[in-house]
């Protein structure tokens, strides 16, 4: 829209269109047409509107919801744990990041879980065993939930593209990070957790 | 969309490839259209390299500043390749200030050198297009339009695309009115508000907008000042230009006679 440059004629042109700059009624009465068309347009597009909508799993969207049940028994539904933070960590059990990373939101949790965090180490046992993530949670003494995606459905409504991912989901059920790739440092996990514990 | 490029058991991030591969195009023109103007493309680059660097340690630091307590207990945290643990603002400023005191040591001329990057920076915003086309970042608003794309859970506007468009369009008309013969500033200016016009013209497309005076886009007033601010320092440029010369042939550097 709004072209500012209404005679950019070259070479021969040159002396005319810098006299045309450097008039001032004839560019000024230009410059402020350009800018009530732009007032214009602003006024047009404004809008009321910014609730993000539907759920997809990215920052400023609500978290796609999902229930699954957990390695050594029981179910959990993501939807239930609104009102705490949430880390969602999608992992497997052959992949090195995964392993580095894991000390590190043990300590996080470990650190945080009074304050109201919750971590969801979602297993994606699709493409890895149940046989193997055991073993795994066992020689790393992990202690938060591990649920396991044996159909690869989170995984997909998640579009999981690398291993491992992790969502930081604030206490409104809103992904507020998403950290493809890793390993996360601890302090990574440190900082963004205690951004969205803060927010009350 | 498709953020994550995978080459074996690699995978590449191709948003920040793009982001950097839109530097190097970017630079490498601004590097070309230097001597035009009679100014060092080495200078240029140094420029370029030296904000580059303290814009990333600026932003670290910054993030870091504001959760001292973590980084204090883990001082390695601060040298984590982790884009997630950096705070654009900061960032920001390290990197003006840096590329500031290069061009003071360089002794660069403000107007000339900032002509010298219009064009690579016209160059630099497809890129930039390209990589939130990649990672579905800058998303449009819902639509029902024929050519909406479908896009985290809605069909929306493909904002991403009209943006590279755009970009494109600006960059033809940058590139050739940069070898037109002008004065000093013109081609940032220009560059600048057709930037801001952009920007403007666009916002008006997106989803997820920054909303400020209950329903008004805050990058649409931004642009709008910056529009302003561009086209009133073209009409004074032009102005010191006839002053200087007494005449409308202002222009220390024409690039078709000192070529």
């Amino acid at each position: 829209m709004a072209k500012p440059k209404a005679s950019a004629r070259e070479t021969e042109g040159v002396p005319s269109f810098i006299a045309r700059l450097a008039d001032r009624r004839r560019w000024g009465a230009l410059s402020g047409a350009i800018l009530l068309v732009g007032l214009v347009w602003t006024g047009l597009s404004a809008t009321a509107q910014q609730a993000a909508g539907g759920a997809s799993p990215r920052e400023g969207f609500t978290a796609p919801d999902f229930r699954l049940g957990l390695l050594g028994g029981g179910e959990v539904t993501l939807s239930d744990l609104r009102g705490k933070v949430v880390i969602l960590n999608l992992w497997a059990s052959w992949c090195p990041p995964c392993r580095a990373e894991m000390p590190a939101l043990q300590a996080v949790y470990d650190a945080n879980r009074e304050r109201g965090l919750e971590i969801l180490a979602v297993n994606t046992t699709y493409q890895d065993s149940e046989a193997g993530a055991a073993r795994f949670v066992e020689e790393y003494g992990l202690t938060f939930p591990v649920p396991l995606d044996r159909t690869g459905e989170v995984s997909r409504s998640y579009l999981l593209r690398a291993l491992p991912t992790s969502f930081f989901i604030g206490r409104d059920g809103v992904i507020r990070s998403v950290v493809i790739g890793g390993p996360m440092s601890e302090t990574t996990i440190r900082t963004t957790v205690e951004s969205l514990l803060g927010d009350g | 969309m498709f953020p994550i490029l995978q080459v074996g058991p690699l995978a590449i991030q191709l948003p920040g490839l793009l982001l950097l591969a839109g530097v190097w195009v970017g630079s490498t023109i601004a590097e070309r259209e230097a001597p035009k103007r009679g100014l060092s493309g080495e200078a240029l680059s140094s420029l370029v390299f030296f904000g580059l660097v303290a814009g990333l340690l600026g932003a670290r630091l910054g993030y870091a500043l504001k959760y001292w307590t973590v980084y204090a207990e883990d001082p390695l945290g601060l040298v984590s390749l982790n884009l997630n643990t950096l705070s654009a603002p900061e960032g920001a400023i390290a990197a003006l200030l840096t590329a500031l005191i290069v061009a003071r040591r360089h002794h660069l001329p403000l107007w000339p050198t900032l002509d010298a990057f219009a064009t690579g920076l016209a160059a630099f915003a497809i890129f930039a297009g390209l990589a939130d086309l990649s990672s579905g970042n800058a998303f449009g608003a819902p639509t029902s339009l024929p050519w909406a794309i479908e896009l985290w859970g809605a069909q929306r506007h493909p904002s991403q695309v009209y943006a590279i468009l755009l970009a494109m369009a600006v960059f033809v008309m940058i590139r050739r009115l940069s070898r037109a013969p002008a004065f000093p500033g013109f081609l940032f200016l220009t560059w600048l508000a057709l930037a801001a016009a952009s920007r403007l013209f666009l916002e008006a497309f997106r989803g997820g907008s920054v909303i400020v005076l209950g329903s008004l886009r805050a990058a649409q007033l931004m642009s709008l000042i910056i529009l302003g601010t561009a086209l009133l320092g073209l009409h004074r440029r032009a102005r010191l230009a006839m002053e200087t010369e007494g005449g409308p042939r202002a222009e220390k550097v024409t690039p078709r006679q000192s070529s």
